[in-house]
């Protein structure tokens, strides 16, 4: 039926829309990226970023630990949540997604208040004569941040893929004399791999590309690459042409950063809320 | 460890877990009832912050952007990406898998870089003299960077949908006489207007919620979570606790009455196929 001529001409529109919103500005990203002020050609601004390397390892690593942070405490709550019985899960899955419908700018904000030298959690710990503690405008700040805006998108995959392996499979195991660790690293790791491959990305990507969570809770002392493009387009070093090829660089990161999950994942895009 | 001790660690898991993802939002929300701009001592109860959120032009005029944008960009998104959807079906496999894989690159792409590109775009375009003295940025760009974010997810919404729709209902209403038009607007439309709405209303949340290619892209103009941004920059002002109580507090409602819907409709569909068991049953 619909493979008649006439209905593709409706996806016009939309095909010229992709190319002039879609398409187009990346090349002009591209475009930018090889050159200078006044449009000549040149590498400078891809050769000056290894001024900003400091900045881009921070970033990395910084992802890199929120990532593997989310993993851990990701992993056994969507196991539990799996396990639960259908209308409980229904219920479990609405408080673990509800936090992620307040805007993020809420929800780190939230977190500035606490981690302030005279916040809560310093008044608090005070209270047994500790601190008060330097929290706020640490990296330790930025990871938490970002575990605490992500963790959602971590446990939705994991929760997702969990729910597809059957507790027959686990009792199977146990009774062939498996222990809890092996369970775990034979059993749950390897059936839940889409939905970990999924949630790693859905946690590194937001989090190597962010600048409000640096800003907010790192000070300017944990300037990411974020905050970097953020500087060249919008900021006081406006220079769009070196911000270009800072975002062609992130790009590439995520691009790896991709194929490497998605080498664990043959169901591309699971659990995608 | 037996299984009673097992559970009773899961459980505390689990509330530890919700405890860390809540608790911020309770320590806010307690805190926007509190008398002194202080974030730490509790003084006295005050329902003033509320008041003033309430009077706070900038604030209001913000949400009051953020909802027409949302409205008029997700309609928009919503029926473009509907078409194409259609259109996309009725194409070669290789066509699809190209335009399909473009489309997923706003979904994958960090957002900033999204927001970016765009910008440059409408850069390039100012350059070029377009948007005349006062330039390009303010509504036009914000339209086009938050119909261009929304319409990949219509089309992997509708798609899958459209895909599990069986042909011959289609050929069925042509053999009895539909003309093409007719069979769609009655027996294809019909079937897809669920995902549809349900695109609709991710596309609605996106963008109410989105800051970060809005950002970039809306010149002097702020939607709500710019206004947010900008408050967070002057560090106290627990108008912002209001503002993030009243938030959960609709987003709370909005959840509870979709979830009643849906069990409604869930019960009310289980009594239907009871009952025509029974009925199927006496006869």
């Amino acid at each position: 039926m619909h493979k008649s001529k006439a209905s593709r001409w409706l996806a016009g529109p939309y095909l010229l829309w992709m190319a002039a919103f879609i398409v187009v500005p990346l090349f002009i990203v591209i475009w930018y990226a090889m050159t200078n002020a006044d449009g000549r050609f040149t590498l400078e601004n891809l050769t000056q970023i290894g001024r900003y390397s400091s900045v881009f390892a921070r970033s990395l690593i910084l992802a890199a630990v929120s990532t593997v942070v989310c993993l851990v405490l990701a992993f056994p709550v969507g196991y539990f949540l799996s396990r639960l019985r259908a209308n409980k899960q229904h219920i479990m899955l609405m408080l673990v997604m509800l936090p992620m419908w307040m805007n993020f700018l809420l929800r780190t904000y939230a977190w500035m208040t606490l981690l302030e030298k005279n916040g809560l959690i310093n008044k608090f710990l005070g209270l047994f004569g500790l601190g008060p503690f330097q929290m706020i405008n640490t990296s330790g700040a930025v990871v938490l941040g970002m575990v605490y805006n992500y963790l959602p998108f971590m446990i939705l995959p994991i929760y997702t893929a969990m729910t597809k392996i059957d507790d027959s499979i686990i009792e199977a195991a146990q009774d062939l004399g498996c222990n809890v660790w092996q369970i775990l690293w034979r059993v749950l790791v390897p059936l839940s791999g889409p939905g970990i491959a999924t949630g790693i990305t859905q946690v590194f990507v937001p989090s190597v590309s962010t600048f409000i969570i640096s800003r907010m809770l790192g000070g300017g002392s944990n300037l990411l690459i974020g905050d970097l493009i953020e500087l060249q387009f919008l900021g006081n070093s406006y220079n769009l042409n070196l911000g270009s090829a800072m975002s062609l660089v992130l790009m590439v990161i995520v691009l790896l950063c991709m194929s490497f999950t998605s080498s664990f994942d043959e169901s591309e895009m699971e659990g995608v809320v | 460890m037996n299984k009673k001790q097992s559970v009773i660690l899961q459980r505390t898991y689990i509330v530890l877990v919700f405890c860390f993802m809540y608790l911020p939002i309770a320590v806010m929300i307690a805190f926007s009832f509190n008398e002194s701009k202080s974030r730490a001592n509790f003084t006295g109860f005050t329902l003033g912050w509320y008041k003033s959120l309430f009077h706070n032009e900038m604030i209001l005029s913000a949400l009051g952007l953020s909802l027409v944008l949302a409205l008029v960009s997700s309609v928009l998104a919503t029926v473009l990406g509907t078409l194409a959807t259609i259109g996309i079906h009725s194409m070669s496999r290789r066509a699809q898998l190209v335009v399909n894989n473009i489309s997923y690159v706003p979904v994958v792409n960090p957002e900033i870089i999204t927001g970016v590109s765009l910008m440059l775009l409408f850069v390039m375009a100012q350059n070029f003299g377009l948007g005349g003295g006062n330039g390009l940025f303010g509504w036009p760009t914000l339209l086009i960077a938050h119909i261009t974010f929304n319409v990949p997810y219509v089309i992997f919404n509708v798609g899958p949908k459209l895909r599990q729709l069986d042909p011959s209902l289609y050929n069925a209403a042509l053999d009895l006489g539909c003309t093409p038009r007719q069979a769609f607007f009655k027996v294809i439309m019909p079937q897809l207007s669920p995902a549809i709405l349900s695109a609709f209303l991710i596309c609605l949340t996106y963008s109410i919620d989105d800051f970060m290619i809005s950002y970039f892209n809306s010149g002097t103009m702020q939607t709500l979570p710019i206004a947010i941004y900008s408050m967070t920059r002057k560090k106290v002002s627990p108008e912002i606790n209001a503002l993030s109580a009243v938030m959960f507090c609709v987003i709370l409602a909005i959840i509870l009455i979709s979830n009643a819907a849906d069990s409604r409709a869930y019960r009310k569909n289980q009594k239907e196929i009871r009952k025509a068991m029974q009925e199927e049953g006496a006869r």
